[in-house]
């Protein structure tokens, strides 16, 4: 089955992110097509690859890069609510007059016609959130 | 393009949380797309169709009149949960956009038509 994934709230704060993470995985392991992960709302802040947390704690970022490295993911951040709550990269510092990028490895940014193109090629849109 | 049932479920206040907000970026861009888009309203989501937003007093940009431009995007399936509006103390009348008031089983029924259901 193709799949795309919805993910509406930031790592740590809430559980939305390491349960999309599992279903993913899982999913991937099951040998289903993950067409796109989309990231909105506070979820664009598992974009950010400066977050450190304690060593003993998982890192939400860089498992969601490394996944996407091994397995092709497609990890898009939604540029309006990217821009909203500063998460930058290289094309989007140069637009707005930033002097820094922070987005992890793996990750893109870009627009919301994205998520809607996700519904309509996927056979189900999953949607993780509050 | 294929088109889809969109449904847009609307469950929270219209401030205080920005879900709401950008909900509606999400119609407007499902609406560009020709898709065939609605929006349900329930719970404090109804909050969102009253009448007379006044953001002033919170430094916050209102955004009632997006309600009333949908229209213009050809989306004007807006469906209100007759139990949420009932809870709340208000009626269609004390809505800015004129809505189809349902009960929860018959918003139930149209969720399971759907093709994409997007839960804000």
């Amino acid at each position: 089955m193709r799949i795309s994934v919805l993910v509406n709230e930031g790592p740590y704060t809430h559980e939305a992110s390491d349960s999309a993470f599992h279903f993913v995985r899982a999913a991937l392991a099951r040998g289903h097509d993950i067409f796109r992960v989309f990231f909105y709302h506070d979820g664009v802040n598992n974009g950010t690859r400066l977050t450190t947390p304690p060593q003993d704690d998982r890192n939400v970022v860089n498992r969601w890069s490394k996944l996407a490295q091994e397995s092709e993911l497609d990890l898009v951040v939604c540029v309006a609510a990217a821009q909203r709550r500063g998460i930058v990269d290289e094309g989007e510092a140069k637009r707005n007059g930033k002097d820094a990028t922070n987005l992890a490895p793996g990750f893109r940014i870009s627009g919301l016609g994205q998520l809607i193109e996700a519904g309509i090629q996927s056979d189900r849109l999953v949607v993780f959130g509050d | 393009m294929t088109t889809k049932k969109f449904m847009f479920v609307n469950r929270k206040a219209p401030y205080g949380t920005i879900y709401a907000l950008e909900s509606l970026e999400v119609v407007l861009i499902g609406a560009a797309f020709e898709q065939d888009v609605s929006l349900a309203f329930m719970d404090d989501g109804v909050y969102q169709l009253k009448k007379g937003h006044n953001t002033k007093g919170i430094d916050v940009k209102g955004f009632e009149r997006t309600y009333g431009a949908l229209e213009d995007y050809d989306v004007t399936k807006l469906y209100v949960d007759e139990e949420s509006l009932k809870a709340r103390g208000l009626t269609a009348d004390d809505l800015c956009v004129p809505v189809e008031v349902m009960s929860r089983a018959a918003i139930g029924k149209l969720m399971e038509e759907q093709d994409v259901l997007l839960s804000f």
